[in-house]
């Protein structure tokens, strides 16, 4: 860190960039007129991005709440868990006798489908893509805001109306959904089905239809900017590849998500009307219903294929921000740059052709099955080569080991453990002993989950100075990490053999199964490593606000040595992002340890001679 | 230089970029749009995209519901009538007005983006009545359409009263003999409603509604034979004339459910985008009245814009159409 070649980007800027006549139309800043204005209805991208992320937040931690109480229910199945009672009222029974309070096995399924409704969509689309897209495009880009600010406030709106209306389905007399996250009819297709598929599904429907909305004016956007509002010099090969991952992201969500509406609406009118699309011949209490005719499987067909790449549209962004970071606090060129590329937009084709691996065991054709278990293994040869990129950018070179940089590296970490286990499932023939047991619970969670949530803290990390002005505090980071990581593996390696044993998911408990009682220590054992990761998250919130009034303050502008746009802007950058002309970019976003140097800004020319790093 | 010229024939508002600076940039090289294509544009087009997919979802629905059941109405028989023609059979002639008045609506669209490209105010403004009124008419006709298919032939989203015979048979008469009213494998039928046949109707029902709808079967009460269940529409009995069930006799039934239910999806999914494209087009028009768009001088782009999705909308018609009127 000693020899870092300071940048004069005021110099940079003013003398190499060019005059958009931004300022000439914003004498002063129309949009920060007022409070609300500048922090409820903000069109402000980085505004945007903060509320998706606090939001984001906040669903990550009734997420993982819920997670808690039902590993509780699952590690400790004969305690009483009448201490939760004022939390969660009828839905823990005290029994008259023993005084045991346990959990209504109705609310233990709701909480089990709430918990995967929030995490997917709300915690790991939302907060992840959309906190992220929202802040870095327009800043790695060099533009002053997205394409149309108007529909990116609107994106963030409808995200929060989805948010309300499934809130406020968590506090119905009959409970939220409780048909499994997918919600696969007849559970979801029919309202008398169970207590959750009443009004609870009816508002988780209303809900994520708003998502899809605010996932389309988000996703639009994205790629728009993208496309036409990068600055001067900034091609496609010098674009980070934070904003490759983002682009891609935008792009399976703008093909994928429609189709997950078109499954709903049709779902809502079996629900409302009467019509058979995904009901045949059904019996409920012995009593013949008037459906016919219909396919629950084609409900599975249109939700996966939103449901494969949506996984992408979780991890790609991961996979870009630990790209980015790494890079930075690897102080080396990201390895393969261009084949990162590649393997982006390869993964993001590849994810619309594989969604029937999720149905192996829903009566598709095998012979249809193989088609998908081929391409679904040849999504490990992308991500393959990803993983050997990260791990070749690692090698020798000048680690930061802060904790942005650690959870890149756990993302790395994670992303193995995990993927490895998906070319397991990806296997038709293995997936007829793996489905719908643990073993597929351990594979997703890792994978896209842990993975994905590391690679946010990564970008959180990363960019809460840009973000906010302020560092967050290294020793809590560094606890939050190694507690995270460890007890991720702690939680989720167990559940390997558990699911290997055939220990079936969604179960309300296990000790009733000869099979299965026997595992009743590893799943306490599971339930105490997920309680303590739980803190160690609630540590990182704690630090997370702390920070934003008592963090260390960003005195330099560009205090990682990092050589994208966003660190050129001022510290607290107002609506517009640079105070005077635009940057123009002459080079890639990694030169990092180039000709003897520390770094070299995308804004510094190429000098006399130079030749371009890729 | 090259820049230079190859920015002055660009003709699209950009918010935010100024062409005139002295850099030398191709449009994939940053700080200009791609495709010459403004952000709006590109902003429909790809919502136009993710459309396309919503509809490519139902139609792919349609196409899994329909191949999975044993037999479909056949589009000549169900969209046979024509208003004002009483029970005339013109096999898909509506339709044809319908999907002609749609796509005529999509040549005038055209020619208002035309004009709009030449800064001509009053040309823009009539093409765009007469597309209004394009996409007025079509809704006009979905609306008789559902009117006969609901109101007159009561189909609706839970009971499709067209079937599709798959044997051969003959109905049977008033005193429950085969009569000479035979049918082939493929025939179509339309179960009809008891408040279209008044003679000899013991079962009540709503007589004031009967257009004397004439029906060969009705003649000499033939359908007493017949059931008529809790919906009123009539089931009429058969002798099957051959196959393994040959001398069975057997009852009309409701046919596949879904077809009523995805016509009535479908075409009124699409019928919601032509509504609110109207709508749209009555905004624009009245902007374009107004005056709004001579101070741009951007060539009319919002109407360039509505036209890519009244365009689009006009292309999924033209699927929708395909797969429930043709095949």
């Amino acid at each position: 860190m000693s020899d870092i070649i300071t940048y004069d980007e005021k110099v940079l800027i003013e003398e190499n960039g060019f005059d958009d006549h931004f300022h000439d139309h914003h004498h002063e800043d129309k949009y920060k007129s007022n409070f609300i204005s500048t922090y409820i209805f903000s069109m402000d991208h980085k505004m945007i991005a903060r509320q998706f992320l606090i939001t984001g937040m906040i669903w990550a931690i009734i997420g993982a709440a819920m997670s808690i109480i039902f590993r509780l229910q699952l590690g400790f199945p004969d305690e009483s868990l009448a201490w939760l009672k004022p939390l969660l009222g009828k839905w823990i029974t005290i029994n008259a006798e023993t005084g045991i309070g346990s959990l209504q096995p109705e609310f233990y399924y709701a909480l089990v489908t709430m918990h995967g409704t929030i995490i997917v969509f709300f915690v790991l689309t939302a907060g992840l893509s959309g906190t992220f897209s929202n802040l870095l495009i327009p800043l790695q880009l060099g533009a002053r805001d997205m394409a149309s600010p108007f529909l990116n406030m609107l994106s963030y709106w409808f995200f929060f109306l989805a948010s309300v209306i499934m809130f406020y389905s968590l506090f119905l007399s009959t409970g939220p959904f409780s048909g499994g996250w997918t919600a696969y009819p007849p559970l979801s297709a029919l309202p008398q089905a169970s207590i959750g598929s009443g009004a609870g599904m009816t508002l988780w429907t209303v809900s994520l239809v708003l998502f899809v909305v605010s996932v389309l004016l988000g996703g639009i956007n994205y790629i728009t900017t993208v496309l036409n509002l990068r600055t001067k010099g900034m091609t496609f090969w010098r674009m980070p590849l934070t904003i490759w991952a983002f682009f891609v992201t935008a792009i399976l969500g703008l093909l994928s998500f429609p189709v997950l509406a078109s499954g709903f609406f049709l779902l809502m009118c079996d629900r409302g009307l009467g019509t058979s699309f995904y009901l045949s011949e059904i019996f409920v209490g012995g009593a013949a219903l008037d459906f016919a005719g219909g396919s629950p499987v084609l409900y599975q067909h249109l939700f996966w294929f939103l449901g494969h790449p949506e996984v992408y549209i979780i991890i790609l962004p991961a996979m870009g921000l630990v790209s980015e970071v790494m890079a930075v606090h690897a102080r080396k060129p990201i390895f393969g740059y261009k084949f990162m590329v590649y393997s982006i937009l390869a993964i993001g084709f590849l994810s619309f052709i594989v969604w029937a691996h999720h149905m192996f065991m829903s009566g598709v054709n095998p012979f249809i099955s193989n088609f998908f278990v081929v391409f679904t293994l040849i999504i490990a040869v992308p991500s393959a080569i990803k993983v050997f990129n990260w791990i070749a950018t690692l090698y020798k070179g000048n680690l930061r080991l802060n904790t942005p940089m650690l959870f890149c590296i756990g993302f790395v970490s994670m992303f193995i453990s995990g993927g490895l286990t998906g070319v397991f499932l990806g296997n038709s023939a293995i997936d007829i002993q793996m489905h719908d047991t643990y073993f597929v619970v351990a594979h997703f969670h890792i994978v896209m989950g842990i993975a994905a949530f590391f690679g946010m803290y990564a970008g959180v990390y990363h960019w809460y100075p840009r973000m906010f002005g302020r560092f967050m505090n290294e020793t809590i980071g560094k606890i939050h990490f190694w507690a995270t990581l460890i007890g991720a593996y702690a939680i989720f390696w167990p559940m390997h053999y558990l699911g290997l044993a055939g220990v079936p998911r969604r179960y309300y408990r296990f000790d009733s199964f000869d099979a299965f009682s026997s595992f009743s220590s590893m799943n306490q054992f599971i339930t105490i490593a997920a309680i303590v990761v739980f803190f160690a998250q609630i540590l990182m919130v704690i630090n997370f606000f702390y920070s934003m009034y008592y963090g260390k303050k960003m005195t330099t502008k560009n205090p990682w040595g990092a050589s994208t746009l966003e660190w050129t802007t001022p510290i607290n950058a107002g609506h517009g992002n640079w105070d005077g002309n635009l940057p123009v970019v002459h080079r890639w976003p990694y030169d990092y340890g180039k000709n003897g140097q520390d770094f070299i800004p995308q804004i510094a020319p190429m000098a006399e001679g130079e030749e371009d790093s890729h | 230089m090259a820049t230079e010229t190859a920015t002055h024939h660009d003709t699209d508002q950009h918010d935010h970029h100024d062409h005139h600076v002295d850099m030398t940039t191709a449009d994939w090289d940053g700080g200009a749009p791609v495709f010459k294509a403004s952000y709006g544009k590109l902003m429909m087009w790809y919502f136009l995209l993710s459309d396309a997919f919503t509809f490519a979802g139902f139609l792919i629905a349609y196409g899994a519901l329909r191949f999975s059941m044993p037999s479909w109405p056949v589009p000549d028989f169900v969209f046979r009538l024509f208003p004002f023609a009483g029970d005339t059979v013109l096999p898909l002639i509506f339709v044809t007005v319908m999907t002609f008045v749609l796509l005529f609506s999509s040549y005038t669209m055209v020619r208002a983006v035309q004009e709009g490209h030449r800064e001509n105010q009053r040309g823009v403004a009539a093409w765009m009545f007469l597309t209004i009124i394009g996409g007025a008419a079509f809704l006009g006709c979905q609306a008789w359409e559902w009117a006969t298919l609901i109101g007159k032939e009561k189909m609706s989203v839970t009971k499709n009263p067209f079937g599709t015979h798959v044997e051969s048979g003959a109905y049977l008469d008033a005193s429950g003999n085969p009569s000479d009213e035979v049918f082939e494998p493929g025939a179509s039928y339309l179960m009809h409603h008891i408040s279209h046949h008044a003679h000899g109707d013991d079962h009540g029902g709503d007589h004031a509604d009967d257009h004397g709808d004439a029906h060969d079967y009705e003649v000499g009460g033939i359908y007493k034979e017949a059931e008529v269940d809790d919906r009123g529409l009539i089931h009429r009995k058969y002798v099957v004339t051959s196959g393994a069930d040959k001398g069975v006799v057997k009852m009309e039934s409701y046919g596949p459910k879904a077809f009523g239910a995805l016509f009535f999806f479908i075409t009124g999914f699409h019928g919601f985008h032509v509504f609110s494209g109207v709508v749209f087009l009555i905004i624009i028009f009245v902007n374009v009245m107004s005056g709004l768009y001579v101070e741009r001088k951007n060539g009319y782009e919002m109407v360039e814009k509505i036209g890519l999705y009244w365009h689009f909308v006009d292309l999924v018609w033209v699927f929708v159409f395909l797969v429930f009127y043709l095949l």
